[in-house]
């Protein structure tokens, strides 16, 4: 399963949610499908993104708040995971892209060797943890149909939930990204300050149909 | 036990005063009576910590969201969180409300207190973190106000020292 592919399935779903993720790839893969106003990219700090999304949900808990997180983050930060359920905040989806290694940096090369490989890489499950954690809701995906549906089940749902989704461990195709860190956080708020519409409103009827393109015009420009 | 509660509560009173009304916070005992009365007040979300650093994340995101927040925590604690401090607060330009119990000065009877104490000013200095003592209770609740107006004003973090002179009363 690709990254990439998992973020095409969602983008639809994000428009009104407070959106955090963190550096590097995963960033740089949500931005080539077309940047928004509610989408901050952390672009250093290991770890915080989910308790950033935890400031976020407490603080508009009429919002759906997203959290994009990588394996190495979140491993970062395993104690955040125990504050994240015992908070509960029902606003709240967790999404851990889980490719085994520190991808950002250099931790994998083309033919998927992984150079620097995290725990998960052998055996540390981090669904598992934030079961034990206290998470009403978590699990592992690995197939694109299944991220897909966990994903939309956890946006309509309204519990505090964690997808781990096993991808590979590829970059992006590009990783620039013409918006500069300060001024996504000036916008990011700016963009919170919009109250959010009804979920229920913004659903389109059908889920997408997985053969037929995506209809976003920024990504087809992007990906060229 | 001879934390001040009088005092605790100015502290309290005067956190909301300025418009807090998210706390996130990892204790030790001079901050017992603070976090407690976080705990009770019906219009504050108190969020227990497993590790201060968290506590930057989640001010970071109340502060985007609109939300007034602050952190309650020790030396130790302001310590821990310097990455969360460096890489959010600082890199983002983001007011940060850090009300953090000074341990290890005159008067510290606990040795494992008396080494994070000696740092915690160096290091804000070192990071250019404005920071005043609160010490009488006089001072509590101008310099709370003049400590959040300069956090939002300059988009920083700010640091209050809660000393043992406000902080704990030595039984007689
Ligand atoms: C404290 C700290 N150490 C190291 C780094 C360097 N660094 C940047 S991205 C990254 C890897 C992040 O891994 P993961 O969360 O799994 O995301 P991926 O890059 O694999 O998508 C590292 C180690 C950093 N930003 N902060
Ligand atoms: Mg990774």
């Amino acid at each position: 399963m690709k990254r990439i592919d998992c973020l095409k399935a969602i983008y639809p779903e994000l428009e009104d949610c407070a959106v955090v993720t963190i550096m590097g790839a995963v960033a740089a893969e949500l931005y080539s499908l077309g940047h928004r106003a509610n989408f901050f990219y952390l672009e250093h700090a290991m770890g915080l993104a989910s308790s950033i999304g935890l400031g976020i949900a407490l603080a508009q808990p009429g919002r759906k708040v997203v959290v994009i997180d990588g394996d190495g983050s979140v491993l970062m930060n395993l104690g955040g995971l125990t504050t994240l359920a015992r908070s509960r905040p029902k606003n709240l989806v967790h999404l851990i892209f889980d490719n085994e290694t520190l991808l950002s940096v250099g931790g994998g090369a083309p033919g998927g060797y992984k150079w620097f490989t995290t725990a998960t890489s052998t055996g540390t499950d981090l669904a598992g943890i934030a079961r034990a954690a206290g998470f009403p809701k978590a699990q592992t995906v690995r197939e694109l149909d299944d991220f897909e549906e966990a994903a939309l089940d956890a946006l309509d749902g309204g519990e505090l939930s964690c997808i781990v989704a096993k991808v590979e461990a590829e970059m992006p195709k590009s990783f620039l990204m013409d918006v500069h860190m300060l001024e996504n956080r000036f916008e990011f708020p700016r963009a919170l300050q919009q109250p959010p519409r009804d979920r229920a409103a913004l659903r389109r009827p059908t889920r997408i149909a997985k053969e037929q393109p995506t209809t976003i015009p920024a990504l087809k420009s992007r990906e060229e | 036990m001879p934390v001040s509660v009088a005092n605790s509560q100015l502290v309290y009173d005067a956190m909301k005063g300025v418009g807090v009304t998210l706390v996130s916070a990892l204790p030790e005992t001079w901050l017992v009576h603070l976090i407690r009365m976080a705990d009770e007040d019906p219009d504050m979300t108190l969020v227990r910590l497993a590790k201060e650093e968290e506590g930057v994340g989640i001010s970071a995101g109340a502060h985007f969201a609109g939300v007034k927040s602050a952190m309650l925590m020790q030396n130790h604690g302001f310590l821990q969180a310097i990455n969360g401090i460096v890489g959010v607060s600082l890199l983002y330009k983001i007011p940060l409300l850090m009300l953090i119990t000074d341990r290890g000065g005159f008067g510290e009877k606990d040795p494992w207190q008396t080494e994070g104490g000696k740092h915690t000013r160096p290091v804000l200095d070192a990071l250019h973190i404005a920071h005043d003592d609160l010490t009488r209770p006089d001072d509590v609740q101008p310099t709370m106000a003049k400590a959040m107006t300069l956090a939002q004003s300059s988009l920083s973090p700010v640091a209050l020292l809660l000393n043992r002179d406000l902080m704990w009363e030595e039984p007689r």
